[in-house]
């Protein structure tokens, strides 16, 4: 699925540097640092032209949809921080959208979308399909966060801001959300014109509650209102390392739908069952991740206490001629978790920095030590997607994935920003689509 | 399915297999005179009707035990045992290809000798063949007639012209195997569980098709034995009815094995091109062909139901589900039962054995014992083995059941760790804030063992409290379920608690 060239790197003098500062930077220094540097990659991988923003910073990146969202989601915050002026983030925010708006949604092959859906991944340039994807109903959920985000946030009285507020409000209401069942009790995970709606479904636990809540509160074609509990119906409730929680192995899926979504005291039915939150729940998945770290059962170079994060992200594969002669199996792109992998001694620094929501100070521990000792992992202050120190040479270099990953740099933004000030967390949680999705999927108390 | 009484003729005429055969269909055999009447016919000598036939027997009855084929059923001559003993060989293949990883040397040749293994195969299969063989039915006084049987009425039927009349008769004719109907592919040949026992050349190239267990077990015996295999599965996991962990396991040690998975896959066409089997794939919107040297199809079982003439006893079927029993294994007509493959949805040899006793009380000793009452457990000898036994969690919360689990890693077993047998878990599900034990799968080198205990303590209604206060010998990959019944007590110290003992303490 994607360019997955990656290069042996040397520790530049800029991470040299690094290590030197995040021994000595506060806590608040060391997170504006990396949080500014995130949105680095907001500025550079977008198309001007159309708005759409590159998966990756790899050559020849199309646009995922997906990180359309994140970058929806990031401007207000890069406009509260000074980093960017307002009308700068409505520019940019309305191109974007416009673009959606005007875009194929024909569902043909090389159309743009269908139904109100978007492919996942499209041609930077033209907006259209490319690499055959799936019309790609999470994806599709986290641009639509990114979009309503950006509508509470711009929310002036100006032509501009009033034009942005309308679109979002046009490209939510079209989606087709009762479609996306395909008849089935869940959300289907994808559809093609080629074949339909995929094999899979979105059957929890996984990162897509924010799929469903938005799905569930549509005032136009929500799901069936049983949708939400047939998506619990596979939840698996697991005492695992002292810890009980709501089992799932990578960390991502614990952490995505949190960047939009406030789920600290609000509770459905499973965790009012379970007397638990989404939130706490995240906690303790971050604990479990420590752990498994800790015990490190494949002996992987690097793991311990204070350095973990499997997560879906980019890692060496048995393809890769640098590799060539490690005898372990490697899984390249994949989503890597705990405690049962897969597991090839890869670790993503963003993974264990987006804990930082539910578990702030060991998450800041690792950031630290992390960047300490891996300083290669980061570039100009950015999160490679994935290191693996397992993989080093003699001479002490680590296999680092090249380039940068949209997904890793946006919910790096997310999750600092709400730990420093909840921005986004302020602005959902006064959406009402939100509130409403939140409701008919069952969550009462906290704010809500 | 219905096929000539040779079928069954070994390919392999060794003295293993002629062993066999003089054990379970002796060549120079004559049917005995029947007597007036039998208290009980059994139809089939697989593993329910030898259960029945022999308990029968010892307690008094007059038994007609009938077969077409082999004693022994699938179980014995084309399922379990045969597939067990080339499981352990390839396993042993696969530990030397790995035996750096214990510390040893990896041999300088590990050249694949299949001929010996289907040899040692024959050899295990003649020798167990001796537990069921006709010598030992005959010692325990039980009428064996080989042949095809028929009813003719609710208490009667025939085999091969020669009416038997019976008080009470059992349909145990087991299941054979469902073929896919793929467009070329019963003109291109393929293996099944019927005939793979048989090759005595490995084939270069296998593709699989089916993700159960039986397409699981051998994908994974033929690709450590050598062969370049491929498995199609046409679902998002393998094992569709286990959890998803445990399928995701399996998945990661097939890819660590080489073998090609191709889940969300069906095979559409096949043809023959150059003496070699190409094979259409299709997933999704994906198109390829895989060339293979042969193909074996592991896509469920179908009931023997058919030429049983069950109308003329009154005895409801269904093509599919088989037998139609209601929960004490009657069948529509009173006096006719029926157990194993023929009548069950859970197709094992322990299911089929437990049945049959439970069909022996009832039929004769007014017995009430019912089939729901039975907790069965099962397991799928891959490596790691994949043991299941009670609910899934799935079925716990439909049931709305609130269930936790507790889940013990193997890399937390001191033992698998000495063992290098680290991958998978014990997870066994409990009603929330009880101890009550719902269900438990076990993924582990020795799973099937392992999930002994769990159906053990199931049985006899112990919680999880009390597995906690059992003594497991140290070190043993079994202490996981001690590790699981201690993180559950572990649960019990919640913080009122603790803070009383604190306060004890503190006295």
């Amino acid at each position: 699925m994607f360019d997955r060239t990656a290069q042996w790197r040397q520790p530049s003098l800029r991470t040299v540097r690094l290590v030197v500062e995040v021994s000595e930077l506060t806590d608040e220094a060391l997170l504006d640092g990396l949080q500014r540097a995130a949105f680095g990659y907001f500025l550079s991988a977008v198309n001007p032209t159309n708005g759409l923003v590159a998966d990756t910073s790899r050559e020849n990146s199309p646009s995922s949809i997906a990180v359309v969202g994140f970058a929806l989601s990031v401007y207000p915050l890069a406009v509260e921080r000074g980093w960017m002026l307002r009308a700068d983030a409505v520019r940019r925010s309305l191109s974007v959208l416009r673009f959606f708006r005007d875009s194929d949604q024909s569902g043909s092959p090389e159309a743009t979308g269908y139904k109100g859906f978007y492919y996942h991944f499209l041609d930077l340039h033209t907006g259209l399909r490319v690499w055959r994807s799936e019309l790609s109903m999470i994806d599709t959920a986290l641009l639509i966060a990114g979009a309503l985000t950006a509508s509470m946030y711009f929310t002036a009285n100006t032509p501009e801001e009033t034009e942005l507020r309308e679109l979002v409000e046009v490209l939510y209401l079209r989606v087709d959300w009762l479609w996306s069942q395909g008849g089935a009790a869940t959300i289907r995970q994808g559809w093609k014109p080629e074949c339909g709606f995929l094999h899979y479904g979105w059957d929890g636990y996984n990162e897509a509650i924010v799929l469903y809540v938005l799905a569930m509160g549509s005032p136009t074609r929500p799901l069936k209102d049983d949708c939400y509990e047939a998506w619990t119906a596979t939840y698996q409730w697991e005492n695992l390392y002292g810890y009980d929680f709501l089992y799932a192995g990578p960390l991502f899926v614990h952490q995505f739908s949190h960047a939009w979504i406030d789920f600290r005291g609000i509770q459905d039915r499973f965790m009012r069952e379970k007397r638990c939150d989404y939130f706490e729940n995240s906690r303790r998945a971050s604990q479990i991740q420590r752990e498994y770290a800790q015990r490190n059962p494949h002996e992987f170079a690097g793991y311990d206490e204070n350095c973990w994060g499997l997560t879906a992200g980019d890692g060496p594969s048995d393809e890769m001629p640098e590799v060539a002669n490690e005898r372990r199996h490697l899984f390249g792109y994949a989503a890597r978790g705990v405690p049962y992998g897969p597991d090839d001694g890869t670790l993503s620094g963003s993974a264990a920095l987006a804990s930082l929501l539910f578990a702030p100070e060991i998450a800041l521990r690792a950031v630290r030590n992390m960047g300490q000792r891996f300083p290669e992992m980061l570039s100009a202050n950015q999160y490679s997607s994935g290191f693996n120190p397992s993989l080093a040479g003699t001479d002490g270099r680590t296999w680092v994935s090249s380039g940068k990953f949209g997904l890793d740099q946006g919910i790096v933004l997310m999750v600092i920003e709400n730990y420093r000030t909840e921005l986004i967390w302020k602005l959902t949680r006064a959406c009402p689509y939100i509130s409403t999705g939140l409701r008919r999927a069952g969550f009462r108390g906290g704010w809500l | 399915m219905l096929q000539a009484n040779t079928s069954f003729a070994p390919v392999t005429r060794d003295a293993h297999e002629r062993e066999r055969l003089e054990n379970l269909h002796p060549s120079e055999w004559r049917n005995p005179q029947p007597v007036d009447r039998y208290h009980l016919a059994v139809i089939g000598a697989g593993p329910a009707g030898l259960v029945a036939a022999h308990g029968a027997a010892a307690l008094g009855a007059r038994v007609a035990l009938i077969e077409r084929e082999l004693l022994g059923g699938d179980c014995l001559n084309s399922g379990c045992v045969p597939s067990k003993t080339i499981v352990r060989t390839s396993r042993l293949y696969a530990e030397m290809r790995n035996a750096a990883h214990y510390g040893a040397q990896i041999p300088a040749a590990i050249g694949v000798d299949f001929a010996a293994a289907m040899q040692r195969l024959r050899r295990i299969r003649a020798r167990i063949s001796r537990v069921d063989s006709i010598d030992r039915l005959r010692a325990a006084g039980v009428d064996v007639f080989f042949g095809e049987a028929r009813f003719t009425a609710t208490d009667a039927l025939t085999v091969d012209g020669t009416r038997l009349r019976f008080r009470k008769a059992m349909i145990a004719t087991g299941a054979r195997p469902d073929t896919p109907s793929i467009p070329g592919l019963v003109e291109a040949g393929f293996l099944t569980n019927d005939n793979v026992f048989d090759l005595t050349e490995l084939p270069r190239r296998l593709l699989v098709i089916g993700g159960g267990p039986l397409g699981c077990e051998l994908a994974q015996v033929f690709c450590r034995f050598g062969a370049q295999t491929t498995i199609a599965q046409d679902m998002p996991l393998f094992l569709p009815k286990e959890e998803r962990d445990a399928a995701q396991i399996l998945s990661d040690a097939f890819a660590r094995d080489g073998i090609e998975v191709r889940l969300n896959t069906a095979a559409v066409r096949v043809r023959v091109e150059d003496g070699q089997k190409l094979v259409e794939l299709i997933s999704d919107d994906y198109k390829s062909t895989v060339a293979v040297d042969a193909i074996l199809t592991g896509t469920g079982r179908l009931p023997n139901v058919e030429g049983l003439n069950l109308e003329a006893a009154n005895v409801d079927c269904d093509a599919t589900t088989g037998v139609r029993v209601n929960d004490f294994l009657q069948t529509s007509n009173p006096r006719i039962y029926a157990a194993g493959d023929a009548c069950l949805e859970h197709k094992f040899t322990h299911a089929a054995d437990a049945s049959a006793r439970i069909v022996v009380q009832n039929a004769l000793f007014f017995g009430r014992r019912r089939l729901s009452a039975l907790t069965i457990p099962w397991c799928t000898y891959t490596d790691p083995e994949i043991a299941h036994v009670g609910l899934y969690v799935r079925e716990a919360r439909d049931q709305n059941i609130p269930v936790k689990t507790f889940t013990i890693p193997m890399h937390e077993v001191d033992r698998a760790i000495t063992d290098g047998e680290e991958v998978g878990f014990v997870k066994i599900h409990v009603k929330e804030r009880s101890d009550r034990i719902l269900g438990a799968t076990v993924v582990a080198s020795h799973g099937g063992d392992m999930i002994n205990e769990i159906t053990l303590a199931m049985v006899a209604g112990i919680g999880l409290s009390t597995l906690a206060r059992v003594i497991h010998p140290y070190p043993t990959q079994a202490a996981a379920i001690k590790e699981a019944a201690d993180a559950y007590s572990r649960t019990r110290l919640t913080p009122t608690v603790q803070s009383l003992l604190r306060r004890w303490l503190a006295w």
